[in-house]
This record gives C-alpha cells, sequence and structure tokens, in this order.
C-alpha cells in the first residue's frame, strides 16, 4: 500500500503531536524533524484541524496540539479523512471488468484491500506509540541474549 | 472529527479493586454464559458447559475468569498448539470477554496479562489468535496488548454439498465443540 504525501504527513502530524498532549509544535518544528515540505503540512493541518483531531493554539509558543482521544482514533480514521483509502480500487475498468479473468483478479485484489483496511482500523495512535516501545524492548532482550550466549 | 474505529466511548470504569483473576470452574459457566450471550446475542448453554469439560483445569488449557465482589465479570480461554503446518508449540486464545457494563476497567488486560503469563510459564514462547477481520473492537483490544499480524493466514472455502453458513457476529466465539442436541441440522 502507497499513501499520498498529504496522507503520510498527516499521520507523521497527528502521532508526533499525540506522543505529548500538553506539547505544542509548530508546523516548521514537524515539517523539520520529518524533512518534509512546511507549506505541505500546514495544508494537511488545516484539514487535521477542521476534523478536530488537532487543534491551532496562537500567541507566543504557539502552534498545535494533539486534541483527540489516541486510545479511539484509529490510522484508518486518520488516513480517510485524505480518501485515500479506495475500497473499490480492485475494481478493472473499462470493458475488461466485465470479463471472468478479470473479476476473478478483481475479488483477489478486494480481499488485500479487506485485510489492510481491516488492519488499519484495529490500530489505534495510542498503540502505534506504544509498538515503539515494545520493537525497542525485544531489541534489547534479543541483543541481551545474544550477548549471553 | 472522524468516527472511531472501535465501540464509542463510555465512562471509564474505576479501576477495580479486589478483583482477581482465577481458575474458572464449573459453577462459573453460567455466568459466562451470561456474559458471551449479552456480547454476541445468543445464548450457546451447551456449547459452555463442553468448554469447561475441555478446557477447565486441564494441562495445557487454560479457561480464566475474572470476579469482583463475588460476581464473575469476564473470561478468557486459550489452549497450547503445536505443529499446525510446521508451527512450533504456541499458545492460542480463541475465546474473551467482559461484561459490557464493567467495560474499559482494564479487566480485559488482566485477564490477558493473566492467560500469558500461564502460557509462559508452560514454556511458551508465541502467543496466536484468529479473529473475524470485521472484529474491530478485539482485533485493536489483541493489539493494544502488543500483538501483530504473524506468518500464517486462515483460508477458508465452503465444502461441497453445504448449506450456506449464516456470518458470525463480531466477538463470537468458535463454533459450537460439538453439535448442541436437537441442533444438529440447519
Amino acid at each position: 500500500m502507497k499513501l499520498q504525501k498529504a496522507t503520510l504527513f498527516a499521520l507523521f502530524s497527528v502521532l508526533e503531536l499525540a506522543r505529548d498532549p500538553g506539547r505544542q509544535m509548530s508546523a516548521g518544528e514537524i515539517a523539520e524533524i520529518y524533512g518534509i515540505s512546511v507549506n505541505h503540512l500546514a495544508k494537511v493541518l488545516r484539514v487535521l484541524g477542521r476534523a478536530g483531531l488537532v487543534e491551532a493554539v496562537r500567541g507566543v509558543g504557539g502552534g498545535y496540539r494533539f486534541c483527540g482521544n489516541a486510545k479511539r482514533i484509529s490510522l484508518y480514521d486518520v488516513i480517510d479523512l485524505f480518501g485515500d483509502i479506495v475500497t473499490d480500487a480492485s475494481e478493472i475498468p473499462g470493458p475488461a471488468g466485465t470479463t471472468e479473468i478479470a473479476q476473478a483478479l478483481g475479488r483477489v485484489l478486494r480481499e488485500v484491500d479487506e485485510i489492510a483496511v481491516a488492519t488499519l482500523k484495529s490500530i489505534t495512535l495510542a498503540t502505534l506509540l506504544k509498538s515503539r516501545r515494545w520493537h525497542e524492548e525485544r531489541r534489547l532482550e534479543e541483543r541481551h541474549t545474544a550477548v549471553s550466549q | 472529527m472522524p468516527q472511531p474505529s472501535p465501540s464509542p466511548p463510555q465512562p471509564p470504569n474505576q479501576a477495580l479493586h479486589g478483583l482477581a483473576i482465577r481458575d474458572a470452574r464449573a459453577e462459573d459457566m453460567g455466568a459466562v454464559e451470561e456474559i458471551d450471550a449479552r456480547i454476541t446475542g445468543l445464548a450457546k448453554h451447551d456449547y459452555w458447559r463442553h468448554a469447561f469439560t475441555r478446557y477447565g483445569g486441564r494441562a495445557d488449557r487454560w479457561f480464566l475468569v475474572a470476579e469482583h465482589a463475588g460476581r464473575v465479570i469476564g473470561f478468557i480461554v486459550g489452549e497450547q498448539r503445536a505443529w499446525e503446518f510446521g508451527s512450533p508449540p504456541c499458545g492460542w486464545i480463541f475465546a474473551i470477554g467482559v461484561a459490557p457494563d464493567r467495560r474499559l476497567g482494564g479487566i480485559g488486560s488482566r485477564l490477558f496479562e493473566a492467560i500469558v503469563a500461564r502460557m509462559g510459564a508452560a514454556g511458551l514462547e508465541t502467543l496466536r489468535t484468529m479473529l473475524a477481520r470485521d472484529d474491530t473492537l478485539n482485533m485493536a483490544f489483541f493489539r493494544s496488548q502488543g500483538m501483530m499480524g504473524g506468518p500464517f493466514i486462515q483460508l477458508e472455502m465452503p465444502l461441497p454439498g453445504a448449506l450456506p453458513q449464516p456470518r458470525r457476529e463480531q466477538g463470537q466465539p468458535e463454533p459450537p465443540l460439538q453439535p448442541e442436541k436437537g441442533r444438529e441440522g440447519p
């Protein structure tokens, strides 16, 4: 699965801000961490603001702050804001789409889509943020095991 | 604001003091059946009696309940499975349920941690489960505990001559271990 730039930037922003909901970050600070266009990111943040996932904080030290529920918002919820998941993309267009072969291929592609959607719907922002810690713990455990052998 | 995929937020329960996770007993099956029926909308009296016979108090099988103030408010069931298409022995969870009015109090997590500890003590190193693709609630729960997609893929097909089966509801456990009396036919 390949996500559009805007969708990826939205995930970066939401996750970066949700790491510490009390923290405010400017679009420039987020853009610098991920090496992405600040102008493009500003547009993405406006979409996230309208969706109620982040809020703009004005004044000195202003920026954006996460204001959603990280335990309830899934990766799918964020991606869906940008229309990046098209579940009927497996339909093969044109006259070929009516052939038995194209329809059989479409069923396989639909299965792949459904698994991808189910996966994205089941991973909340909080779970994804926790998964960094699990990954690090497992890496350290593996290293410890390798050293002690 | 996007609608969250899991169930809508509810007021969280306070952390339960005095919550005990223990092995299930035969007399708990009424409460287990009731919790399951509230979740799935389907009472399965014989299923849970058979499940207790097969999984309660057995080696390499775990049937645990959560009890608070003398009331069973949750359950989890699992077993050891081995060498299915080359899979070394691993733990399997195939049913979990928490009374809907007691959710968001960490009871599911306590049940999960308890069965994981039992499986770990039995020498198992991997835990697996299988869920309906649209069972977002349970899938989000297991992922929040650290589970991820594994190296196996579930496949299925209708058997020749089989009548179409009704689609299972979210959170509903596997089909009965044995056909229930009087329900052998479609």
